[in-house]
């Protein structure tokens, strides 16, 4: 990257209320849901012809917190941080980068831990089951509401990879460019299966009391179960040798019980163990049945054909590790819009670090990102 | 691997001198597949020359970067895995220059590339170049060339043709010479050669047709 990198610096979370009686939000399973608030925050300018604006959607535990710090103290920076700010890949002093979360989540927009107005108590399991689809129909109020008429681009990795293609599916014209990353135009029945496991793990927490756990003790347990079988599929078999091996925790022998012996155990243990700190249980029922629905190919039944509007030109990101979401899943959607006659980029990035690559590989994938945005974007590349 | 002989000249950014024959052989405003396309040289002066329509296949990661950086469309993946996702047809012109050395089947990729394109142009270096056979014959070592740089141990050039062979193949498959260049190739020019190309060139430059469309797209 050429030009000097710096933060976005202290940011602030901001919210928007849409579908606000007698308005609501038609929802995919038939149910009806409002009023909806978004959380999100936003980095940069939007210029006077609102051209330069980037949506970046967050995975499935992430939030619109993606770059720069609330407070100075702050520990970390947002998730994506090491992409976005000036001089990086998505370069806040030229393009306007706004971070949506999604409904069903946690993280300041609307979902079961929300209050439902009908009861004035926690949704619970009365919130509707959402979809991918659902998701980015609330995201699109948000950008309406900006008056933004145009993305220059949909970026987003993972569950966040899933609700670009769906942007790019159903609204066409409203974006130039999409980047999805370590992604898929539909979840596989491997990646069902541990979201399967996780839920699992959840429901049968006894504080989980169907989902009526608010005010009182969380099913702690069960998430943090979930979230260990989310960091395994995360990983990868080589970036375990790496980070692990085989080593004890802060121990030379063994203790020959059923105590953490291992890092990896130590390591899942504390990804559980903080991430139920900051995570609603139902919300991660929800999000993660969300991405078991996702399947683009559908109701039209073949993915090029589902895919025949999209426009956008696309950059398509695996990562040679990624065992959640393997490369065959990314060259589906490029071959789809290949055979639309889509303009398509295609990259395999090589890397150990399996699906948690897409944070991880800053320096290959900021590139292409960079050049990407950079040499598509105007509408008449030729001319370069 | 295709690129390993490419990016010898992806450094320097300059279009190599044979590869203004192919841009000459395309029509303006056509559709190009590149095939091996390494960094996009090829492609950039495509799109600067001829406005055409570009997009590349590649298999070094480090190339796709270059090409992504060029403004250019390209697939980062395995030529050898086909062209499945290309209609009959569907291309003004599928583009192999310097490639199919390199493929485990050349003779699968050809025929696709002839299926795919309504014209093909395949640049081949020559084996049977004179100074290549000079060195096998008085020397008795498998030849080395400014073309042909690598080892016998480490080359990733493993289905070496000459003008002859190559001329056979398409022969053999109905595939229609419509033109063809024959040339020593320079660091920067090159000589077209006109008497017995298969002993005084270097590099042969074809453009393809298949035959049984031979007379539909005239």
């Amino acid at each position: 990257m050429s030009s000097e990198q710096g933060s976005v610096g202290i940011v602030e979370t901001q919210y928007r209320t849409f579908a606000e009686p007698p308005n609501h939000l038609e929802l995919e399973c038939g149910r009806k849901l409002g009023p909806i608030t978004l959380a999100y925050e936003t980095y940069g300018h939007l210029n006077s012809a609102k051209s330069n604006a980037i949506l970046v959607i967050h995975a499935l535990t992430g939030d619109a917190h993606a770059a720069g710090r609330h407070q100075l103290s702050d520990r970390k920076p947002g998730w994506w941080d090491n992409m976005i700010g000036p001089g990086k890949a998505f370069d806040t002093d030229k393009y306007f980068v706004i971070c949506s979360n999604c409904i069903g989540g946690c993280k300041g927009s609307t979902g079961p831990s929300s209050i439902n107005p009908e009861t004035d108590a926690p949704y619970g399991l009365d919130f509707p089951m959402v979809t991918i689809g659902d998701m980015v129909h609330a995201q699109k109020l948000l950008v309406d509401s900006m008056g933004i008429d145009q993305l220059l681009c949909v970026v987003g990795g993972s569950m966040g990879g899933m609700q670009v293609l769906q942007w790019a599916k159903e609204y066409p014209d409203m974006m130039r460019l999409v980047i999805p990353i370590a992604s898929s135009a539909r979840l596989s029945p491997h990646a069902i299966a541990f979201d399967a496991v996780g839920r699992h793990a959840i429901m049968a927490d006894p504080n989980w009391s169907d989902g009526n756990y608010y005010g009182r003790a969380v099913p702690s347990r069960g998430l943090g179960i979930a979230r260990m079988i989310g960091h395994i599929t995360y990983l990868s078999d080589a970036s375990m040798h790496t980070k692990f091996g085989r080593h004890l925790q802060d121990k030379a022998c063994p203790d020959y019980d059923f105590v953490t012996e291992f890092q990896v155990e130590s390591y899942l243990n504390y990804q559980g163990d903080e991430f139920v700190k900051r995570f609603d249980a139902n919300s991660y029922l929800y999000l993660s049945k969300a991405m078991d629905y996702f399947d683009l190919s559908q109701p039209e039944g073949d993915l090029r054909k589902a895919l025949s509007a999209v426009r956008a030109a696309s950059l398509v990101v695996s990562f040679s590790s990624d065992w959640l979401f393997p490369s065959y899943m990314s060259k589906e959607i490029v071959s789809a819009l290949r055979r639309n006659n889509v303009d398509v980029s295609y990259a395999e990035i090589q890397s150990d670090y399996g699906h948690d690559a897409f944070l991880l590989e800053v320096e290959t994938l900021g590139r292409l990102i960079t050049n990407f945005l950079e040499y598509a974007g105007p509408r008449s590349s030729d001319e370069r | 691997m295709s690129v390993e002989m490419r990016t010898i000249s992806s450094s320097n950014g300059d279009l190599r001198p044979e590869y203004q024959f192919i841009v000459d052989t395309v029509k303006p405003g056509s559709s190009v597949l590149d095939l091996g396309c390494g960094g996009g040289e090829l492609m950039k002066a495509l799109q600067k020359q001829k406005r055409a329509r570009v997009q590349g296949i590649e298999l070094s990661d480090v190339a796709v970067q270059s090409c992504v950086e060029k403004g250019l469309f390209v697939y980062h993946g395995d030529l050898n895995e086909g062209l499945a996702d290309f209609n009959d047809n569907s291309v003004d012109y599928v583009i192999l220059t310097s490639t199919i050395q390199v493929l485990q089947r050349p003779d699968l990729l050809i025929l696709e590339a002839g299926r795919v394109g309504k014209q093909c142009v395949i640049s081949v270096p020559n084996f049977g170049y004179w100074r290549v056979r000079l060195q096998l014959m008085f020397q008795g070592v498998m030849p080395k060339t400014s073309r042909l740089p690598y080892e016998w141990y480490d080359t990733p050039n493993i289905h070496l043709t000459t003008i002859s062979d190559f001329t056979r193949f398409c022969r053999q498959n109905n595939l229609r010479i419509i033109d063809k260049t024959y040339l020593v190739v320079g660091e920067k020019e090159c000589k077209r050669v006109r008497a017995f190309p298969n002993f005084f060139a270097d590099y042969g430059i074809f453009v393809l047709r298949r035959e049984d469309r031979a007379s539909e797209t005239d």
